[in-house]
């Protein structure tokens, strides 16, 4: 079960509100479907994203994933122990696996993201 | 000739156990109706290897190659030791397909591995990867690759670069947003504006292009450029000649970020236009931005090292349109052939091939030198020079062709204004004999 | 096995020169040389011969395994054409020959191999002209791709997209992409080729060109694929064809006659020159008659007394996008078989080709999961969900077969296909070849039934077993410095 307090997007992102600012990372499913991860190309501190635009890279040995921001903002923490130790994502993708904060421009767009329960269906009619 | 074992009785076999009553092979292409059936298949009909060799070697003798080359131009008439030929006419290796089954490639991938290993260490750059097209394309992909790196799309190129690369890269990048800047040529300083380039340096400036030796031969330390690079976060790119690098300042020293070059002078055949060998290699820190198969070095469950093709996920096969480049072959035989020649070499060998083809430069422009009206360019050259006649080549290099002389390229296919230039190159395999020869001769052309 | 690298002892050598036999010595001023010697290994020639015949001894090879790898055409590679390529009349012939003095003429064997070839790839695709320039079939699919951005240029508008089955290959939506447009997937139908519906959908003013093989990736022949090029050029796009599968339909049908505009062909497959462990390869691309004038710089022309030449003057031309006329000594192989088979040898070669895969879809279909049970053309598709859900997979299948000594099927593609192995036998093999992969394959199948743990750890009989490729990546060992 996907941990209760996160939204979830279609695209196995997850973001983790935490007033003014939201923490990014990729679900669970993603980091299977994905297999052990090798590399993770992080943004740069500072840099603003657009909602849905490419905010970093998940490198496996069978695929090369775009993470895609879920909000608009701008860039204010990075997981840097992610440069040695990207499997920390497999492992736990919802807690030591995070990938980047941000602190959020204006009301989050709700429409696409989805709630813990959504998501679960979600991947179930995947199956 | 036939390569196919299927007899009649085969045939009729397979069939019955496809299940095909009637109507024989033709059943199984009964998907492609009528109307979609080829309008004509007009071709000869086979022949026996006799005589299509006799027909090839007819054909091979409508070719001239008793000429004595002192032609370059970036392709080179180089040595190629008879191991070389031997190694790659080795079934296993040039039977074989991509080595995406480690466990059973592993003589290609260690090969490649090796290969990129010499690259390295001879160009003083920390990776390479297992080869591209050819040194134009290599040098195409470099530019794809600053770009990607420095997300800026203009391109510093020097004017001194091979014309030929030139234009490839130019029509490579046709239809994308790529600015170029062309440096001109400058006679005056070893034909490049090399003195003159940071002024073209600015923040929306990606790359240089610089060649060592460039297209007219003429070597340069470009470590100040690169130093004004980087000042601006340029990167420097470096086409390289493989053979010069044994006594040339390496692209390392020089502060390039990217090499790429042409490596047909290390054991390829010139083969009238190729295959030939791009070769590239760069920083560790741009290794993923890198176009390009890769191996790498690993062990299997029982510790035993063994190496696989790596970095894929760069690649077409999986990351498809967002792939670093289209780029599916490398050149992995003739990346053979370089590995061994390198091998065959060696530490000295390298040194001491370059050495030749230096010396006996120098000695080719002594005595052409010498020549009533001919002028040899002063410039520091490796072996490669330029040297001007006082009429025009094309009157005199069809003599030189009819005494058996392959004298040089002249420079006006590609430059205006330069009718009288005639570029000329000296490798180790010509003797003192055939240098004097073609002094001897063009002296004669011209003054006689 | 140790690194040439180790092998290395200072003082060996392996070539040796001649000595300096000029009264001169350059002077190579400081500053422009090298500080540090380049650390090629030293050792003799013994050393690197011994060396690299016992890499070899590690690799699998046609000539020395089966080698059924789907979308490759591994066929055998006759020797008479290595013999060719390696003649001195073509080997040493420096390519600014040509040049040197007006007409070429001092390489019209050269020339006219390049213009006889051109000619026949032109009958055998039904096409109006071909280069050769393309190196490899990547450059090829590059090369088709510029040459559709240069028509619409030439038209006035640009547009956007190109449309790719979501069975092609990899390198079709790279090199679009490359080229500058934006890829739209269209999805597979059941009767395994692409959705017409969806096509039709996709298809409109913005759509540049369709680029797609026929036979497919999964071996079959789309029967509307006229009606889709009709569709296509209505829509003022283009159709490109990549030649990958050509095997399967020579003297049959040709890409000129289903209404494709350019073609590009694999000489290292359907032609049977070598793959080299990844190249050298050719791509030669083929174009109807109103793209002529984008083709690459130079072409080979035939002048009125007979001799042939090189045309540079070609104002709409693509530009250049190869240093010379392409892999001339992969050319002259081609050419060589072609000259070999003629006509009768190239049909039969695809029905062949056809005969024997569709024979090996009849062993194994009982075994396997056939997702597209129809007859195939030259290459087929099995799933090997059924014994993946033993917990055998495709990958395992495949080092199993390494063990039996036959190299595996292409595995994981298309992608359409869930654990694919897409299996290509070729028409040189003979049918005993077939039957012994067949029944190595149903022991595999029943095996994966018994016992599926027996797999994981094969491949046992070769020097190395399976390789981390995790480890391989994150460590980045990519030299030996």
């Amino acid at each position: 079960m996907v941990p209760e307090g996160h939204k979830y997007t279609k695209e196995h992102e997850w973001l983790r509100v935490e007033g003014e600012e939201a923490v990014v990372g990729i679900t669970d499913y993603a980091q299977s479907e994905l297999g052990d991860i090798t590399f993770v190309e992080l943004p740069e501190k500072g840099r603003e994203v657009n909602r849905s635009e490419s905010i970093a890279t998940v490198e496996s040995v069978k695929a090369a994933s775009d993470v895609y921001s879920p909000v608009s903002g701008k860039v204010i923490e990075i997981n840097g122990a992610l440069a040695d130790t990207p499997e920390l994502i497999n492992r736990s993708p919802y807690e030591e696996g995070w990938i980047c904060r941000l602190s959020v421009a204006g009301a989050i767009e709700m429409e696409n993201l989805m709630d813990a329960e959504a998501y679960e269906n979600y991947l179930k009619e995947l199956k | 000739m036939s390569y196919v074992p299927n007899t009649p009785r085969d045939i009729q076999v397979m069939l019955d156990a496809i299940g095909v009553k009637s109507g024989g092979i033709e059943e199984l292409f009964k998907s492609i109706s009528q109307e979609l059936r080829a309008k004509s298949f007009d071709l000869p009909a086979g022949r026996s290897e006799f005589e299509v060799e006799r027909y090839l070697r007819g054909l091979g003798k409508k070719n001239v190659t008793d000429l004595i080359y002192f032609l370059g131009g970036g392709f080179y008439d180089h040595y190629i030791p008879a191991a070389v030929d031997a190694i790659v006419s080795r079934s296993e290796f040039y039977t074989a397909y991509t080595p995406y089954q480690p466990e059973a490639s592993q003589g290609t991938l260690q090969a490649i591995y090796e290969y990129q290993s010499c690259i390295c260490r001879l160009t003083g750059m920390e990776v390479s990867n297992a080869s591209l097209y050819d040194g134009g394309t290599a040098l195409y992909e470099a530019v794809m690759m600053a770009i990607r790196i420095t997300g800026r799309n203009k391109i510093i190129m020097d004017g001194a670069v091979s014309p030929i690369y030139r234009k490839m890269i130019r029509s490579y990048t046709g239809n994308l947003s790529v600015e170029f800047v062309e440096t001109p040529l400058f006679h005056g300083s070893r034909m490049s504006y090399r003195d003159e380039i940071d002024r073209y340096l600015d923040d929306r400036t990606a790359a240089v292009i610089l060649q060592n030796p460039n297209f007219f031969g003429t070597i340069d330390d470009h470590s100040d450029i690169a130093e004004k690079c980087r000042e601006k976060g340029i990167l420097v790119i470096e086409s390289v000649y493989p053979i010069a690098l044994g006594v040339l300042k390496s692209p390392r020293e020089m502060g390039a970020d990217i090499v790429t070059g042409e490596g047909q002078s290390l054991g390829i055949p010139l083969s009238f236009g190729g295959p030939y060998l791009g070769f590239m290699a760069t920083k560790k820190e741009f290794v993923r931005k890198m176009p390009g198969r890769v191996v790498g070095a690993t062990t299997d469950k029982k510790d035993r090292r063994g190496f696989v093709l790596t970095l894929q996920t760069r690649e077409q096969h999986i990351r498809r349109s967002k792939a670093t480049s289209n780029i599916c072959t490398n050149e992995a035989l003739c990346a053979l052939r370089a590995l061994v020649y390198m091998c065959l070499l060696g530490k000295e060998g390298i040194k001491k091939v370059a050495r030749l083809c230096m010396d006996k430069a120098e000695y080719a422009k002594k005595i052409l030198g010498e020549i009533k009206g001919v002028e040899v360019k002063k410039w520091p050259t490796f072996n490669e020079f330029i040297i001007k006649l006082p009429k025009d080549t094309s009157e005199v290099i069809g003599k030189l062709i009819s005494k058996g002389i392959a004298a040089g390229f002249p420079l006006s296919r590609y430059y205006k204004g330069m009718d009288n230039y005639l570029l000329v190159a000296v490798t180790e395999k010509r003797t003192k004999v055939e240098i004097t020869a073609f002094a001897n001769a063009l002296e004669d052309i011209l003054w006689s | 096995m140790e690194l040439i690298f180790e092998k290395s002892r200072p003082g060996r050598k392996g070539l040796t020169l001649p000595e300096k036999d000029v009264p001169a010595e350059a002077k190579l001023d400081p500053k422009y040389a090298r500080k540090e010697d380049a650390e090629l290994p030293c050792v003799s020639e013994l050393d690197v011969v011994r060396h690299f015949t016992n890499l070899s001894n590690m690799n699998f090879g046609v000539d020395s395994n089966f080698y059924p790898l789907g979308s490759c055409t591994m066929k055998y590679n006759p020797k008479f054409t290595e013999r060719i390529a390696a003649m001195e009349e073509f080997a040493a012939l420096h390519p600014l020959q040509p040049q040197l003095i007006m007409g070429g003429m001092l390489t019209q064997g050269a020339l006219e191999i390049l213009y006889e070839l051109e000619n026949m790839l032109c009958e055998i695709s039904g096409m109006d002209e071909f280069t050769c320039h393309p190196m490899a079939g990547a450059h090829g699919e590059l090369t088709g791709v510029m040459l559709i951005a240069a028509y619409h240029k030439s038209k006035g508008k640009r547009r956007k997209y190109i449309l790719i089955p979501d069975s092609g290959h990899g390198t079709n939506p790279a090199s679009a992409a490359i080229a500058g447009y934006e890829v739209r997937s269209i999805r597979t139908d059941e009767a395994g080729v692409m959705d017409i519906g969806e096509i039709k959908k996709a298809l409109n003013e913005d759509v540049a060109g369709v680029m797609l093989t026929c036979p497919n990736t999964l071996g079959i022949f789309n029967p509307r694929i006229k009606e889709i090029a009709d569709l296509t050029h209505k829509a003022g796009g283009l159709m490109y064809y990549d030649g990958a599968n050509l095997n399967a339909i020579m003297g049959k049908t040709r890409p000129g006659d289903l209404g494709f505009d350019i073609v590009h062909l694999n000489l290292h497959k359907t032609f049977a020159t070598p793959h080299g462990g990844g190249g050298p390869g050719s791509g030669p691309v083929g174009v109807r008659q109103e793209l002529v004038p984008f083709l690459p710089i130079s072409r080979v022309v035939k002048r009125k007394d007979g001799t042939f030449a090189l045309d540079y003057d070609r104002p709409l031309s693509i530009g250049y996008i190869s240093p010379f006329y392409g892999n001339f000594a992969v050319m002259l192989k081609a050419y060589a078989y072609m000259l070999l088979l003629g006509r009768k040898g190239l049909t039969e070669v695809s029905e062949n080709a056809v005969l024997n895969a569709n024979y090996l879809k009849s062993r194994l279909k009982d075994h396997y999961d056939i997702p597209y049970s129809e007859n195939c053309m030259h290459e087929f598709v099995i799933s090997a969900s059924r014994q993946a859900e033993n917990g055998v997979h495709a990958i395992d299948i495949a080092k199993a077969l390494i063990d039996r000594r036959i190299h595996p099927p292409t595995v994981y593609f298309p992608l359409n296909v869930k654990e694919a192995i897409m299996i290509e036998p070729t028409e040189t093999e003979s049918m005993e070849t077939l039957d012994r992969f067949a029944d190595i394959m149903i022991e595999l199948a029943e095996l994966a039934e018994k016992d599926p743990d027996a797999f994981k750890e094969l491949p046992k009989t070769t020097a190395v077993g399976r390789l981390d490729e995790v480890k391989a990546a994150k460590d980045m060992n990519l030299c030996a410095l």
